[in-house]
């Protein structure tokens, strides 16, 4: 009881197309580990889009020990430069807060405070040896969400002029700042 | 099923975010006084995916970002922004991610088709399957033909 | 005497017999040497008996706070109640694979239990996949996930647990879950072993689907109870969240009702064999891919994976090993199956066909959408999110059709139908339905709702329907003769009719919810509040203590006309160990709806009102919610009762003499 030689062969095709599909899909899964484990493939990257816009309005208060500023200072800047939003209840900002110490005389990093009391983040920054040349206070958190930003510690790179050129969701690494944000300044610079 | 998650992964950390507990009582005085305006902001809110978490909506997340968004959405509504409007306004700071439903995009056309393309595509196949079986039978080859001679004589 | 290092060489030992298990009996079934063949049984008993020592090993660490060992460090506390030390065992990652091969197991020694009619090559064939299904994931264990690692210096006191799992209806709920997913690996090994004999008749048909049936009703409890747990325990009144893990047992649980349906076809009609053997396949395929790669990371969590890359590369690897197989095999022997029986679209066959196209179909969208983002971001680096608007707008709908034909489908014959006879039957449903459904929709909003409530109410009477045309009644029938029909009739029929009613039954249950009502209020003891036409009065608010918990507990009196209808007691919960808050939900049921209550923050009230502080509550009136839960207990019960059938009992048919078979090997 063999079917006509034409059916068959689509029968061969349709019989095959199970095991052709689930093995895309495992070669799909596959490169998403891969790229999960080199740190290409992040399943949870927000994707903001922060890039290339001017920063967002705003103008925020001063965050002992530094003084505050507003989206008018960064637009009038005149070397690139770093911000960061931050917190003292954060694990992940304690960590990397000696890579941005590490930064000084390299590239001046701005603070901003999210969501924290006043006293937290004044004993935090003074703790971790003080990274930041302005320090702000964003205490509702409106003007992070202004900026994207998903969570702390978040990190955007800002042109002359106020306009982003780089931004990472989580902390900094030392690979990072070697291979992405050091370099990218200096191109800025020039 | 969200034990499942919880059982599975020891020491659910947040890398990036502290999320507060999974109280998803808010508090009324962040509600809008004009009930219509809050079912509206309520509408918006639960197509707005809360950034931190699994995958809840702004509306029954604990966290403390979805509860600053549903601020910002209720700013907007009090203000008299349409819903589109507001949408537009989270999806420039967050990104299409942010949209629990997403925009019909070349990107998502596959998964906007699923549910025709996967109807279609079952009833072509018990259609092509119906017409299989209602063929008839191959003619007899002839050593079958000689067999069943054999046989009948 | 039960020390973890026993524990440890029993799970090697296990491990080593499955690898027995696989090699052994299918080199007898190829090489017909029935003494080779013999041993499958045997193997089977003495891996379940070894995992059993093992997994008692694992207990007798928990329950003993043996903090030396590390899963139980990490997971467990000296003041952690007695029983959520023993659910505790498979409240975390290492445990729960333990847990899983356990059961996986237990279905082989069923297997070598209830199969001894199977014929021999038969029974070897499926007991050696299932051994080799095994051994995969008892290496993953050992290699891995070992739960009886030790840890030097051991810590005096363990981490504890989540306290949102320390819940009851939370630790029984992934043995259930897991014997609904483990046990489509039978269905599964009997798929590949009749595609390695070359055939699939209908004795095949018969002897998978009592282990379809048993798998799916496990799992549809196990569903149930997962969305009762959140309904309870996360406090907000939802009940389904089409979050990736959800979504990952709802998938082989849609494949699994369609493989349930379809082995009726193979069965009686010998027809949808190739179709079988792939949903069986693919069933656990769906089982195991959902559950592993929830694991892995890129669904849903950021780090269990991170921390371990290899445990990832190791699950994609006996995924790709088990399910590539299967597959491989599928696409070399399945156009050599033989064809089936011919049947008019509109037959009974036809219904099933339509039921298994649409519940593939609803299955085939929650996947996309379920897999959608990591493979967006993947190929084309863009984020999105698929979530519940989404789904409630594709999925839900195309379930509708599905409840339609669902109430027709048992009432066809086989081969060729009119539909004129059926419908003529039907028709007091139909009214009934119809009736029902213009009173809900005075109630409702919404089309959806609406329809699906009377397609609700539909399904329920044609199933009510159906079982009377079977015992013949109609008037004039004595009542005497149908009594006698009725039972002589066999319980899966019962047991069909039953399920069905459930279906009915959670469909009115999710209508309903769509009308609950909810507020969120700020009050002072003393204060009422009016919802859904019940005053809720708060009355008090006082501390209480638990074992390793400290209490904020509220008394929140509700009336209805003046009458107190309930008192509830929803409270808050810290964790000190843990430093977690969890909310204890209170819930009202009278059958119809739920009062459900739930304490939030507590404010200072402000000047001129001492002592006084401010409560907010959040109050929801969920109608009928009780139904979506009660409707799946009423299929799983229909499914047990036709597992009762008599035809199941007696045991396996013989194979028919004059089937032709293509040979094997």
């Amino acid at each position: 009881m063999m079917p006509p030689g034409s059916l068959l062969s689509r029968r061969r095709v349709l019989t095959i197309a199970p095991l052709a599909g689930a093995a895309a899909v495992g070669v799909g899964f596959w490169a998403m580990l891969a790229g999960m484990g080199r740190g290409s493939f992040d399943p949870h990257d927000i994707h903001a889009p922060a890039l290339n816009r001017q920063v967002p309005p705003f103008a925020l208060p001063d965050q002992a020990p530094g003084h505050g500023f507003s989206s008018a200072d960064l637009g009038a800047a005149t070397a690139p430069l770093l911000v960061n939003f931050f917190a003292s209840w954060c694990i992940p900002c304690v960590i990397e807060a000696p890579l941005l110490i590490s930064l000084k005389g390299r590239l001046p990093v701005w603070g901003i405070a999210y969501k924290d009391r006043p006293d937290d983040a004044a004993g935090f920054v003074t703790r971790t040896g003080s990274p930041y040349a302005r320090l702000a206070a964003d205490r509702p958190g409106l003007t992070a969400i202004d900026w994207g930003v998903s969570g702390v510690p978040e990190s955007f790179l800002i042109r002359p002029g106020g306009t982003i050129a780089w931004h990472t969701a989580g902390p900094l690494t030392q690979e990072i700042i070697d291979r992405q944000v050091l370099p990218l300044a200096a191109e800025l610079r020039r | 099923m969200r034990r499942l998650l919880l059982a599975l992964l020891p020491a659910v950390l947040l890398a990036t975010i502290l999320v507060g507990p999974a109280l998803a009582v808010s508090d009324p005085a962040e509600m809008l006084k004009n009930p219509r305006q809050e079912a509206r902001a309520e509408a918006i809110g639960s197509q707005l995916r809360c950034l931190v978490c699994q995958n809840e909506s702004i509306e029954d997340s604990g966290a403390d970002l979805a509860r600053d968004l549903r601020h910002v959405v209720r700013v907007h509504v009090a203000a008299g922004d349409s819903n589109r409007q507001i949408m537009d306004w989270m999806v420039v700071r967050y990104g299409d991610f942010i949209r629990l439903r997403p925009r019909l995009t070349w990107v998502t056309l596959l998964l906007w088709a699923s549910a025709p393309l996967a109807l279609v595509a079952g009833l072509v196949a018990a259609w092509l399957g119906m017409r299989r079986r209602a063929l008839p039978p191959a003619p007899l080859e002839a050593a079958e033909r000689i067999r069943i001679a054999e046989l009948l004589r | 005497m039960l020390s973890p290092e026993l524990g440890r060489f029993a799970l090697a030992l296990a491990c080593s017999l499955a690898v027995a298990q696989f090699v052994l009996p299918l080199t007898g079934a190829w090489r017909r040497d029935p003494r080779l063949m013999a041993t499958a049984p045997a193997l089977a008993f003495g891996q379940l008996a070894c995992l059993a020592l093992s997994f008692v090993c694992l207990a007798a660490a928990a329950i003993g706070d043996d903090f030396s060992v590390a899963n139980i460090a990490e997971n467990s506390a000296i003041a952690k109640p007695l029983l959520y030390k023993i659910t505790g065992i498979w409240g975390n990652h290492e445990g729960s694979i333990l847990l899983w091969s356990l059961i996986l197991a237990l279905c082989g020694g069923a297997v070598a239990w209830f199969g001894r009619t199977l014929p021999s090559t038969l029974q070897a064939r499926v007991l050696g996949v299932l051994g080799g299904t095994a051994a995969g994931f008892e290496l993953f264990c050992l290699f891995t996930s070992n739960p009886f690692d030790r840890v030097w210096p051991a810590p005096v006191d363990g981490h504890g647990m989540n306290p949102l799992l320390q819940d009851p209806g939370l630790a029984f709920h992934p043995p259930i879950l897991y014997a609904g997913y483990v046990g489509f690996a039978v269905p599964f090994a009997f798929a590949v072993a009749a595609l390695m004999e070359g055939r699939v008749d209908a004795a095949w048909g018969r002897w998978v689907r009592p282990w379809a049936v048993a798998a799916w009703c496990f799992l549809t409890c196990g569903i149930a109870l997962g969305s009762w747990w959140s309904y309870y325990v996360l406090g907000w009144g939802g009940y389904w969240f089409w979050d990736p893990v959800e979504n990952a047992s709802l998938l082989p649980w849609l494949t699994g009702t369609a493989l349930v349906h379809s082995a009726i076809v193979v069965e009686k009609r010998e027809a949808l064999k190739v179709w079988t053997v792939l949903l069986a396949i693919g069933t656990f395929s769906l089982s195991l891919s959902g559950t592993f790669l929830v694991r892995s990371g890129i669904l849903n969590s950021v780090h269990s994976f991170a921390n371990d890359p290899t445990r990832g590369v190791f699950i994609l690897g006996l995924l790709a090993l088990v399910i590539g197989s299967a597959l491989l095999l599928f696409a070399i022997r399945a156009p050599k199956l033989s064809a089936g029986g011919t049947f008019a679209p509109l037959s009974r066959e036809g219904a099933l066909v339509m039921n298994n196209i649409l519940l593939c179909a609803i299955c085939a969208v929650v996947l996309t959408g379920t897999m959608y983002p990591p493979f967006a971001s993947l190929l084309f680096g863009s984020a999105i999110s698929v979530g519940k608007p989404f789904f409630d707008a594709t999925a839900a709908p195309m379930a509708l059709p599905l409840l339609a034909a669902m109430a027709i489908g048992p009432m066809l014959p086989w081969k060729r139908a009119q539909l004129a006879p059926v419908l003529a039957r039907l028709w007091w449903a139909g009214l009934l339905a119809g009736i029902v459904g213009l009173a809900a929709a005075r109630g409702l909003k919404g089309v959806l709702p609406i329809v699906a409530f009377v397609l609700g109410v539909w399904v329920i009477a044609a199933s009510a329907a159906s079982l009377l045309q079977r015992i013949g009644h109609r008037r004039g029938t004595a009542f005497r003769d149908s009594l006698h029909r009725a039972r002589m009739l066999p319980r899966a029929v019962f047991g069909a009719a039953l399920a069905h009613a459930g279906a009915g039954v959670t469909v009115i249950g999710l209508a309903a919810m769509s009308d609950a009502s909810h507020a969120i209020v700020a009050v002072h003891t003393g204060d009422s509040v009016q919802l859904a036409g019940y005053r809720w009065t708060l009355t008090g608010l006082a501390d209480a203590a638990g074992p390793n918990y400290r209490a904020r507990v509220a008394t929140i009196e509700v009336r209805r006309h003046d009458h107190l209808v309930t008192v509830l007691h929803p409270s808050r919960r810290d964790f000190a160990s843990q430093n977690q808050t969890t909310s204890e939900v209170a819930i009202h049921t009278n059958g119809m709806a739920d009062l459900y209550a739930v304490l939030g923050d507590e404010h200072d009230s402000g000047p001129g009102k001492d002592n006084e502080h401010t409560a907010i509550l959040r109050l929801h009136y969920n109608p009928l919610a009780p139904w979506m839960w009660l409707g799946a207990l009423i299929m799983a019960i229909g499914g047990a009762l036709s597992l009762s059938d008599r035809r199941v009992r007696v045991g396996a048919p013989r194979r028919a003499r004059n089937a032709v078979a293509v040979p094997a090997e």
